[in-house]
Parts: structure tokens; C-alpha cells; sequence
């Protein structure tokens, strides 16, 4: 049938199952909103305050639902409204496709009002991203970026349309929803070499990333750590892959990691690592990261392997597959002494655990647990707030952890939560900080618009917390900038949105209004009010390993 | 430090060049010369380009390079694989003292004069890229206006070729 561009992109999305989207109109995209507006009974959009909120909110939708996230936007200042999102979605493999108005191709390049060049802005933050300069390329387009952001290893894909290309018309027809690239497993003889390494380990520890999940390969992850009796760790990516229960599992290593996940990665002499890149955050110094283990390193991108960190074996390949493969080459085994060891590190946690019994940041996390449902989604922004919920968070379900791990964005967790909510269908959480929230809080008009269930665990403490503590450790207390000292009053601002809240201080308080909130229809946010002074522990300094761990400090 | 030649076979897109440019500026790796060219085929352009690094400096380039969507197969060329060469244009001031010395220089790196002035003169001389080096190098006792190099192209010895490794 004949259509135009427009139409044929909504009729592409809805094609390539796609039924929510986020975004906001402008002057290089109204016809495309034209189009939304007939096709409004197949295809939902959620207007937000700011490009930037319906980007994370693509993202949280991305990442609850493994789906492709879908924003749309004008062009100029919207698409560049989208760059801290799309960055966002990059570093941490989040299949997205952002789609942009543009000029007409003839104003193409003459500085035309509201003309960015997008996929320049956007070249080191996209998988790939296109510049579509006919109607009749735009349909296969949207298929191949659709493609290309859930293949592999998954990531954001840019399209800019120009307006003319949206106005032109030519025959469109639907084709089937893409299949991603057919995923492989690692080469036979890597498996096999693999195989000798960990039959040869003694003190074995697996840790995974978001690639386990992206490969939906928990399973196979469990079989090998039953199989070789290895305990498991992950990176803040990989949490809510398994429930955080699980008998195996450790929790996180790395900077802010449970003591007793990092130590053992420490003390292992061979790691199985899934689906990982060996940020900085979570090795410290290089040259004295777990110095006395050999690396399998499996990953679907072979630039990962061997990019920072040596491994003893690289294994470019599906994660799923690949450990189909490995694990019937390895000897059953059990190891009292190591598991032993492991349980000492455990006890060892235990006893620096903060056991105080005032409104901590762990008591307000673990209040928060009692209320989480199965599945609900459990966001945050960037800070103290989001290590102290990778640390003390209970998860049960898979893809319900969303958090901005690789570009650490302060302000992506209310948009994210907006798109959970969409994601899961049911009420999700926002836990942030009072600079987080500072930072985007916008969207509060998005969730009341849409009455969307969100609760929201400001950890107000008055400062940015983490440049606190590092001005406290290693800035000889300069507290530069990072004293807010606002007069905001959170519950006040919630209720100036349409929204509802209250300001807590003490555990009892926030067990009251979690209740209320839990049973409210829309969003609601809960001002926790913390000490300026709560440390993000265990820590390792920046460049240090677990030698320099501080795992208690006293703060004069 | 080593210096390695690839070659790449990338789809003939509009602003493929800057994809690929755009990475190894964000990832820092040291390219020191580049050549881009149409092929026997209007699908691909051929983009060769030498990389100065250690041996896990060219793999991870090459691994990177895989992930470009526009990137069509990827060789590595090396002196014993290959042939290679580049060509440069090399102005010199005219200056009747010298000019027999220059000459004679010429002569023996079998480099020809392609324009000639009151002056200046242009010398334009072929080979691998070591005896550019070498010619720039007799060059420099004299006064060089301009050098305008090309970069090396280089070929596949035998009936290999790039399309044949196309795998993606």
C-alpha cells in the first residue's frame, strides 16, 4: 500500500512489535506524530517532561522486558536531549532505537533552525545509526536497526528522518518481526582449553555480568558453579539475574562489592567470568588485581576479552551455548576447603555489617525489601544511594535491578522508572538521593499525567554523599561544592506535581509511609532523611585493591 | 612499538571513513597513515591504513573494527603477504648550487621530475615506504618546500582478495 514515511515508520514499529513508546513532539517530527495520533489504538506514547526522561524510560523498558526500547524526538535540541540517554543505554548494552526528525534533506547542512547533525553527535555512542535520505530506504531501516540492537551484544541505534522523507510517499509491506544475528558458541578448541583450566582450578569463583543476562544463561551459569563447587559474584550489572538468596551467591565484588564476594575473587586461583568487562570499578589496580587467579573470560564481543585485563583464555561466544558445551567437559567436584574458606569471608561480612538501629541507609534498603514484590522493579540514579542498593537489595527475578552502572547517570533513574513501570506492568521504585532527583525530577509530572505507580526513596541527606565521602577520604575534608543545604521539601514538591509524599526519619516512619505508598494509586515520595555522614563501606580506594579495603571507618 | 598494515573492505556508505576515524580517535589508537579508495565492486571501498602498537594493541583494533556495522572483512598485510606501495611528491627550492646534488640523488632513487620552475621543482618518486622515508631523509641537507605522501596502498600477493574473507 502507498504511505507516507511517517505512517510507514509507525507501521514499521508496530510491525516490529513494538507497542509503547517514549517521546515528545516537535517541529521536524509532526507528522510522524500525526501518524501516532491515527495508529493510537496499536501503538501507546508516553509524552514525557524532557527527551532526556523518555530516552531512560525507553532504557527501563529495555531493560526490564529484554525488549528494544523506542524513543522518539524532534530534531536539534530534542535529539541532543537524547545524547545522555542513548550514552546511557551504550555503556551498558541496552537495546534501544532512538528515532529523530530532522530538516528537510534540502536544508540539509545550511544551519537550518533547530538542525543538529545527530548521527555526528551521536557516532561514538551508537552501535550504528542512519541518516535516512529516502522514503524508500526507511521501512528496512527501522528492521536493521531493530536488528542490530538486539544482536549480539545489544546497544542503542540512532535513525534521523528528515521531514521530507516522513512526507513522501511509497509502498510499504509488513514484513516479519527481525530475528536477531543466530547467536554462536566459543570455538570447540577454546572450550576444550577452557575445560583443562578450571578441572586443573582449586579455588574457583564465577562471576557475571548484564551479558548473563542478556544471554539468559542463568541456568547454565548455576549448573557450572554446581558442577565445580564455585561460588558466585557479580558486577552491579549482573544483580537480579539470580535471587539474591541463592546459597552460591556472594552479591557484588568490586569497589563498593560485599566483602565477601570480593575476597573471594581475590583469593581464587581461576575466575570464570561471564559476560563482564572488567570496569576500573571493579578491579581497582590492575596490577594487583587477583593476582593469583588465571581468567576464562566468555563474552559475546570479542573486544572485550583481552581489552583490560589478561585473560588465560578468551572465549568469544554465546554464553548460553557455550556453557552447554563446557560444562559436561568438567569434572564433578567438590572442594570442603575452599567452600570453607568462603564461609569464613562470609562471617567475616557479617561481623562488619552496621547493625545500628537508627534510620541507616541499610535499614531503609531492607525496610524497602519487606515491601518489593516478585516483580517489582527497583531503579536508582547514580550516588552512595545506588551502592547501597546493589548491596542490600533482595532480589527474586530477573531484569528487576535498573541501574545506570557504566555511565553512572545521575538523574536516569526516574525516567527508568517510568519505563519499569510500563516494562513490568506493575508499580516499581525509585531509591535516589536528593542530587539524583535534584537532577531530573521533572518527570514527577509524567508519572502523575499517566498516574503511574512509583515509589520514591529519596536518601536525603543534604550533600552528594559519594563526593562527600570521597572529600572526607582523600580531599582532606574540602567539602567543594557538594553541600547542598537546599530548602526543597520533597513531599511539598511532590504534592506542587499532583503527586503525594511524606518526610520520614525514622525506621518506624518509613515502615508507615512505604505502606501508604505501596497502596497509593500513583506516584509518591518518601523524603528518608540520613546522616550527611553515612559511608558507602566496604571500599576500595581508587587504584587500590583488596590489600587497602576499608571495610569500617569512624568519622571524627 | 610495531607498525602493522590492514586493509579494510567497508560498505561504499556516505561518512563510512568518519566511522571508522571516529573510533580510533575515541579509542586513541595511533594511526600514522590512511589511504581510502573505490574498488573493483561500487558496494565496498577499500580503506588501508598503517597502526603503530603492540600485538594486543592491533587485535583489539581489529576487534573493534568487526563491530562497525559498515566493516566488510578485515586483513592484516605484511611484508611476506603483500605488495605494497605509495607514492609522494616532493617540492625543493631551485637553487643552482645544489640542484646537481639533489639531481644525483634522484637519480639513484629513480625519482622523476614532474614539474619544474625558476624556483622550485617537483619530484615524484614511487616505492615502499621506507625509501620515502630514506629519499625525505638525503632531502633534508637541502631546502624541501612541500612533501605531499599518499599513504601505502597494498595488495594481497596470489588470487587472494578481500571480498573473498567477507564473513559478515
Amino acid at each position: 500500500m502507498l504511505l507516507s514515511g511517517a505512517d510507514i515508520l509507525v507501521k514499521t514499529l508496530i510491525e516490529q512489535g513494538c507497542d509503547t513508546v517514549f517521546g515528545y513532539p516537535g517541529g521536524q517530527i509532526l507528522n510522524v506524530y500525526d501518524s501516532l495520533y491515527t495508529h493510537q489504538n496499536e501503538i501507546n506514547h508516553i509524552l514525557t517532561a524532557h527527551e532526556q526522561g523518555a530516552a531512560h524510560a525507553a532504557d527501563g523498558y529495555a531493560r526490564t522486558t529484554g525488549k528494544v526500547g523506542v524513543v522518539i524526538s524532534t530534531s536539534g535540541p530534542g535529539a541532543t536531549n537524547l545524547v545522555t540517554g542513548i550514552a546511557t543505554a551504550y555503556l551498558d548494552s541496552i537495546p534501544m532505537v532512538a528515532i529523530c526528525g530532522n530538516v528537510p534533506t534540502t536544508q540539509i547542512g545550511s544551519d537550518s533552525f533547530q538542525e543538529i547533525d545527530i548521527t555526528g553527535v551521536t557516532l561514538p555512542i551508537t552501535k550504528h545509526n542512519y541518516f535516512v535520505s529516502s522514503v524508500e530506504q526507511l521501512a528496512d531501516t527501522i528492521r536493521e536497526a531493530f536488528r542490530l540492537a538486539k544482536s549480539g551484544r545489544p546497544g542503542p541505534v540512532l535513525i534521523d528522518v528528515p521531514k521530507d522523507v516522513q512526507i513522501a510517499k511509497c509502498e510499504y509491506e509488513p514484513k516479519a518481526v527481525v530475528e536477531k544475528e543466530t547467536p554462536c558458541a566459543a570455538k570447540e578448541i577454546r572450550i576444550e582449553e577452557a575445560a583443562e583450566y578450571i578441572n586443573s582450578a582449586e579455588r574457583p569463583y564465577i562471576y557475571f555480568g548484564g551479558g548473563l543476562i542478556t544471554a539468559e544463561a542463568q541456568e547454565e551459569m548455576l549448573a557450572l558453579a554446581e558442577r565445580i563447587d564455585a561460588p558466585v559474584g557479580c558486577s552491579l550489572m549482573g544483580l537480579s539475574a539470580i535471587p539474591t538468596a541463592h546459597p552460591r551467591f556472594l552479591g557484588m565484588q568490586g569497589m563498593h562489592g560485599h566483602y565477601a564476594s570480593s575476597m573471594a575473587m581475590h583469593n581464587a586461583d581461576l575466575i570464570v567470568a561471564l559476560g563482564v568487562r572488567f570496569n576500573d570499578r571493579v578491579t581497582g589496580n590492575r596490577a594487583k588485581f587477583a593476582t593469583k587467579a588465571k581468567i576464562i573470560h566468555i563474552d559475546t564481543d570479542g573486544s572485550e576479552l583481552g581489552k583490560t585485563v589478561n585473560a588465560a583464555c578468551g572465549l568469544r561466544g554465546d554464553l548460553k551455548l557455550t556453557l552447554e558445551k563446557l560444562i559436561p567437559m568438567l569434572k564433578d567436584k567438590s572442594r570442603s576447603e575452599w567452600t570453607e574458606k568462603v564461609n569464613n569471608f562470609r562471617k567475616e561480612e557479617e561481623e562488619y555489617l552496621d547493625n545500628r538501629e537508627v534510620l541507616t541507609p541499610r535499614i531503609a534498603i531492607c525496610t524497602l525489601n519487606g515491601f518489593l514484590g516478585e516483580n517489582t522493579a527497583v531503579c536508582t540514579d547514580v550516588g552512595q544511594h545506588q551502592m547501597w542498593s546493589a548491596q542490600n537489595l533482595v532480589f527474586r527475578t530477573p531484569r528487576r535491578f535498573v541501574s545506570s552502572g557504566g555511565l553512572g547517570t545521575m538523574g536516569f533513574g526516574l525516567g527508568a522508572a517510568i519505563g519499569a513501570a510500563y516494562g513490568t506492568k506493575e508499580r516499581s521504585v525509585l531509591i535516589t538521593g536528593d542530587g539524583s532527583f535534584g537532577m531530573c525530577l521533572n518527570e514527577l509530572a509524567t508519572a502523575v499525567t499517566y498516574n503511574i505507580p512509583i515509589v520514591v526513596m529519596i536518601m536525603n541527606n543534604g550533600v552528594l554523599g559519594m563526593v562527600r565521602q570521597w572529600q572526607t577520604l582523600f580531599y582532606d575534608k574540602h567539602y567543594s561544592n557538594s553541600i547542598l543545604d537546599r530548602k526543597t521539601d520533597f513531599a511539598a514538591l511532590a504534592r506542587a506535581f499532583g503527586a503525594d509524599g511524606e518526610a520520614v526519619s525514622t525506621p518506624e516512619e518509613l515502615e508507615k509511609a512505604l505502606e501508604k505508598a505501596f497502596a497509593h494509586s500513583g506516584p509518591y515520595v518518601i523524603d528518608c532523611r540520613i546522616d550527611k555522614d553515612e559511608f558507602v563501606l566496604p571500599m576500595l580506594p581508587p587504584g587500590g585493591s583488596m590489600d587497602d579495603i576499608i571495610v569500617k571507618l569512624e568519622v571524627e | 612499538m610495531n607498525r602493522y598494515n590492514l586493509a579494510v573492505l567497508v560498505h561504499n556508505q556516505f561518512g563510512v571513513l568518519n566511522r571508522l576515524t571516529s573510533m580510533f580517535r575515541r579509542r586513541q589508537f595511533n594511526i600514522s597513515a590512511l589511504t581510502a579508495s573505490e574498488t573493483e565492486s561500487g558496494e565496498y571501498s577499500r580503506i588501508t591504513f598503517s597502526f603503530d602498537g603492540e600485538d594486543e594493541n592491533k587485535q583489539q583494533l581489529i576487534n573493534q573494527l568487526y563491530k562497525l556495522p559498515d566493516v566488510c572483512s578485515i586483513k592484516e598485510l605484511t611484508r611476506e603477504n603483500s605488495v605494497s606501495c605509495e607514492l609522494m611528491m616532493i617540492k625543493m627550492k631551485n637553487d643552482s648550487a645544489v640542484r646537481g646534488d639533489i639531481y644525483a640523488a634522484a637519480e639513484a632513487f629513480g625519482a622523476e621530475t614532474i614539474d619544474y620552475s625558476r624556483d622550485s621543482f617537483v619530484l615524484r618518486l614511487i616505492g615502499d615506504s621506507t625509501k620515502m622515508d630514506d629519499f625525505i631523509m638525503l632531502m633534508r641537507d637541502f631546502t624541501i618546500l612541500e612533501i605531499c605522501r599518499t599513504g601505502t596502498a597494498s595488495l594481497e600477493k596470489g588470487s587472494g582478495t578481500l571480498r573473498q574473507a567477507i564473513t559478515l
